[in-house]
């Protein structure tokens, strides 16, 4: 168990740390599917099996050859190597270390410090995806609506931002 | 050693320093939106670490998976639509880099 969640944890670190690196876009995107393996076997451990399936299929599947397909289609070449000022990559740095040591201090500090997850009843006689699914068309019906004309809405943008005149 | 909700807090804020670090000094468009995602990402970790730790009726609290549901939509609308700004800017502008871009019209 330990040793999955390290592995993951850090396929999903690996993934994330590519992704920043990575000069040519194309292997961008490739550390940024590995990043997504990893978390949705993170989520998987967690027992939320929907979530991590759909962190595949939608993030892993859907998302990232949306952002393949435009990569290529611009033809977006590896950047070039220009000096860039030393201080654009302290300050970003410092930014996310400075974030990352808070992060660290709040969580051995707080109340969550060494809180282990509860063990599951055991058992379950029906799966998540039949709780989820009725959470989803019962209690939370009317946000499932708005989510439909949030995505109408977006498709018809992306509709109009893809035509050749703006008018 | 057990798993400790910590494990995967810590996880979870490291990628989304990461992310940060990713927008704060890439340069090309394509590669800001992509750490934008692995912070939203990273979020949802956190989530649904807490809703493994607070058992209701000792399963998961399923309300996160649904709330879950909703951020992975409503990520699937904003990087279609993200990306078509990214191609409309391309396509008057003919980069993806940000330093290249400093004005709002023409």
């Amino acid at each position: 168990m330990s040793f999955l969640f390290h592995l993951f944890a850090a396929l999903a670190l690996f993934g994330g740390i590519g992704v920043v690196v990575s000069r040519n876009p194309v292997s961008s995107a490739f550390s940024m599917i590995l990043s997504f393996i990893g978390l949705a076997a993170l989520f998987i451990q967690l027992d939320a099996y929907l979530v991590g399936v759909l962190q595949i299929l939608v993030y892993a599947g859907a998302i990232m050859v949306l952002f393949l397909f435009i990569i290529m289609l611009l033809d977006v070449g590896a950047e070039e190597k220009r000096r860039r000022p030393l201080v654009v990559f302290a300050g970003g740095g410092a930014v996310a270390i400075a974030f990352a040591v808070l992060v660290a201090l709040v969580l051995s500090r707080g109340g969550t410090a060494g809180k282990t997850l509860p063990a599951l009843a055991a058992a379950p006689e029906k799966s998540d995806v039949h709780h989820i699914g009725e959470l989803l068309f019962g209690t939370y019906w009317l946000p499932v609506q708005i989510v439909g004309v949030l995505l109408l809405a977006a498709t018809v943008g992306v509709v109009v931002l893809s035509k050749k005149e703006l008018k | 050693m057990d798993l400790t909700l910590n494990h995967f807090l810590f996880v979870s804020g490291a990628l989304f320093a990461i992310g940060l670090a990713g927008v704060l000094v890439r340069r090309n468009l394509l590669i800001i939106f992509m750490c934008l995602e692995l912070m939203l990402a990273a979020a949802n970790l956190t989530l649904v670490a807490f809703s493994r730790y607070h058992l209701v009726d000792g399963q998961p609290a399923y309300d996160a998976h649904v709330l879950l549901f909703f951020i992975i939509t409503v990520a699937a609308a904003e990087v279609a639509v993200g990306l078509a700004i990214i191609v409309a800017l391309f396509r008057t502008k003919e980069t993806t880099d940000v330093t290249q871009v400093s004005t709002m019209k023409y």
